[in-house]
């Protein structure tokens, strides 16, 4: 079925769709539409589920982890402050291995107050174990929570799709809302490994030495760094999870492809922009544009942040001449986590790797980017106007035009797009 | 009420191992071997940071047959109603869902979460067991920790404010059952967590837990000081139950008898005492006298 909605609504027609057995959440701009939208199919009996009014995020999530550890299928959502309030649950979520989804609908986050969009929220949890989503529209949104449901629960891992207020959370767009049979296909119900019972009684959780240590049955049992490092290893491999996962959901539903990044307009570019989330949407057109005064330059959008397709990133980069990285975020202090990340992907499999093969066969090298050049947008809800973007990457490009490796732009890092000083 | 148990009719069967973590003469352990016995094994507790879950064990040994889920400081009582949905979702509502947290736990950094699910009313119990201080971080003061008493970070002038009345916190939700209890009278106890599991809602029973190594005693006269605190007028024995406030226990009989041991009896048996001057006892046994007339004039 076809509608036109906004993100918020799709999000919750998604947790619907994947029958979400507990949902406990805490009021906050602009994702109150989102859990109002799920209590209403609750208290109307459209869904079959609990909601838990609960009287803080931290509780939020509690609730999400009490329920996951109990067998049920539990979902939370939130922004901004909330999810920084959530931010020891959100360790424990992960250390704990439960598969809770959450929405973040993101938002900057205060000091000073301020409701309007930006990545730091979500960016800021990047270290907590927890997979990231980024979604760029609604469709991605409402198929969004699907997968995630789908790679949490394979993986045993909870997952975060981050979607952006109000430029998502708030706008009415045109979506495919899955059809249940389908959904039935996609997503099992949900078997977890352990279930809290009294027949089989375990302490979960409890406090675990630093080395490994035999249990009663003389057994060696895992100690706190294992645990953590199986946490590590199981991570990397949702990066092929993810995608053995998308190509199940392209198989049944017909759209979607790619769970890592996103290309648009890369095969041939001498220069890539890239981003999360709605902006790389918006970057289309921005390359449309530079497209047409005859630049050649692509955009990739990176749709899983957590673990960071590092290896995906490379080989759609190993071509070019010059990458722009544009966050609504920063690591104050350096520079956007994006860009860092980037870099270090670039670093580990470009450079160490001596590149990736010599000349393709187009003729072009095939070494690694002169540059990557970080950029800084739409904190606390600027504005990100396509002009200004436009004249920013033109700049940059002119800046670096004929360029080899000493091409790249020295100047203060990042650049931040549309600052008034 | 349902006859008293006794020491004969006390259930055999026991749920806490023996040789467990817990400090020789631990208020906390007698209270968790008896508490537990009468929670039954159909239970899954849920435990935040303190002393319990040092006494449960260390990974991958447990101390408890009871199913246990161990939660962030703060949110003993939310991971229980999120615990209770689960178990609706599942159609499993028959298992009981109990929250078992410190003064700490509950008097402090739980008390948000505490009072968020005793407004919902969620149906399950939380304990809080209260040896008045951070025990298990090394003695630190908390809201419970009573005025005067030296700790680990009130450690000239003892602590300076006045003991948290947590009970009638929880009783002022308007909750159906409020219970405060002590290790030192294990059956007394008993009978509260069974009539406490018999009831819809929230239910909240405190329970006064001697700490030998945080109150500065020899571990034999933990039942011993417990008692004294009961027998002083110290910390008392009720039961609000549907808003009626009741004394219990040998609380109750000590109104009958009128006859309230000396609170420097009590005060004195304990190291943690032992910087109040003869005037700030004299202040503490005017409290209590104050209090103790109140309910002998409602006796009356």
């Amino acid at each position: 079925m076809h509608i036109i909605e906004n993100g918020n609504v799709a999000a919750a027609l998604g947790v619907k769709l994947a029958g979400a057995q507990v949902i406990a959440a805490y009021p906050i701009t602009p994702q109150t539409p989102l859990t109002e939208k799920l209590a209403e199919f609750i208290e109307a009996g459209e869904m079959r589920a609990q909601y838990i009014p609960v009287e803080s995020e931290h509780s939020a999530l509690a609730a999400c982890i009490a329920a996951s550890s109990t067998g049920a299928r539990a979902f939370t959502a939130t922004s901004a402050n909330g999810l920084l309030y959530m931010h020891e649950q959100i360790h424990w979520a992960a250390g704990a291995r439960l598969p809770i989804v959450m929405c973040v609908v993101n938002r900057a986050v205060g000091a000073p107050w301020c409701i309007w969009n930006d990545h730091q929220d979500s960016i800021s949890q990047r270290d907590t174990g927890w997979i990231q989503m980024y979604a760029c529209d609604h469709q991605q949104i409402i198929d969004g929570v699907l997968k995630a449901f789908a790679l949490a629960e394979a993986t045993s891992i909870p997952v975060m799709l981050c979607y952006d207020g109000y430029l998502l959370s708030h706008t009415y767009m045109p979506f495919e809302v899955p059809d249940e049979g389908k959904v039935g296909r996609f997503l099992k119900p949900f078997k977890p490994p352990y279930a809290l019972d009294p027949a089989n009684p375990a302490n979960l959780n409890t406090v675990t030495l630093p080395d490994v240590r035999m249990d009663v049955l003389g057994e060696m049992a895992h100690g706190y760094m294992e645990i953590r490092y199986l946490l590590q290893e199981d991570l990397r491999a949702a990066l092929s999870v993810g995608q053995e996962i998308e190509d199940e959901f392209a198989s049944i539903f017909g759209r979607g492809g790619n769970a890592l990044v996103e290309p648009y307009r890369c095969d041939d570019a001498d220069y890539v922009v890239v981003g999360m989330g709605s902006l790389t949407y918006q970057l289309r057109d921005v390359v449309e544009a530079l497209r047409d005064e005859g630049h050649k330059i692509g955009v990739l959008g990176i749709r899983l942040y957590r673990p960071f397709p590092d290896q995906a990133v490379a080989e759609a980069l190993g071509a070019v001449r010059g990458v722009f990285v544009i966050e609504k975020a920063l690591s104050y202090g350096y520079e956007g986590a994006l860009c860092s990340d980037l870099k270090a992907a670039l670093y580990e499999h470009l450079v160490k790797g001596g590149g990736n093969g010599g000349p393709a066969e187009d003729g072009r090298d095939r070494g690694q980017p002169a540059f990557v050049k970080g950029l800084v947008a739409g904190i606390g809800g600027r504005d990100i106007r396509t002009l200004d973007l436009t004249d920013a990457l033109r700049a940059g490009m002119a800046a670096t035009a004929g360029g080899g490796a000493k091409g790249a732009p020295a100047e203060e890092r990042p650049d931040w797009i549309g600052i008034k000083l | 009420m349902a006859a008293k148990t006794t020491i004969l009719t006390l259930p055999k069967e026991e749920f806490v191992h023996p040789g467990n973590r817990a400090c020789t003469g631990c208020g906390l352990s007698i209270a968790y071997r008896i508490g537990l016995k009468a929670l039954g094994s159909d239970t899954i507790l849920i435990v935040p940071p303190s002393c319990l879950t040092v006494l449960q064990g260390l990974f991958p040994v447990a101390s408890t047959k009871l199913p246990c889920l161990n939660v962030t400081f703060a949110s003993t009582a939310a991971a229980a109603t999120g615990m209770l949905e689960a178990l609706k979702a599942q159609g499993r509502e028959h298992i009981k869902v109990v929250g078992w947290a410190g003064d700490g736990g509950t008097a402090d950094i739980g008390i948000q979460a505490l009072s968020g699910a005793a407004e919902r009313g969620d149906d399950f119990l939380f304990l809080c067991y209260d040896n008045e201080g951070y025990m298990n971080t090394g003695v630190q003061r908390s809201g419970t920790t009573p005025r005067g008493a030296v700790t680990a970070n009130t450690p000239i002038k003892g602590k300076m404010q006045q003991k948290k009345d947590v009970p009638a916190i929880m009783a002022a939700h308007g909750i159906d059952y409020v219970a405060t209890a002590s290790s030192a009278y294990p059956l007394d106890l008993y009978d509260k967590i069974k009539k406490a599991l018999s009831l819809q809602g929230t239910k909240y029973i405190h329970i006064h837990t001697p700490c030998p190594p945080g109150w500065g005693f020899e571990p034999r006269y933990a039942i011993k000081i417990g008692r004294l605190a009961v027998e002083t007028g110290y910390y008392d024995l009720y039961e609000v139950e549907k808003g009626e406030f009741r004394l219990t226990g040998a609380s109750e009989k000590l109104v009958e008898k009128r006859q309230l041991v000396p609170v420097g009896e009590y005060l004195k048996t304990q190291s943690r005492f032992r910087i109040l001057t003869p005037e700030q006892v004299a202040d503490t046994q005017a409290r209590i006298d104050r209090k103790w007339g109140g309910y002998y004039r409602t006796n009356e």
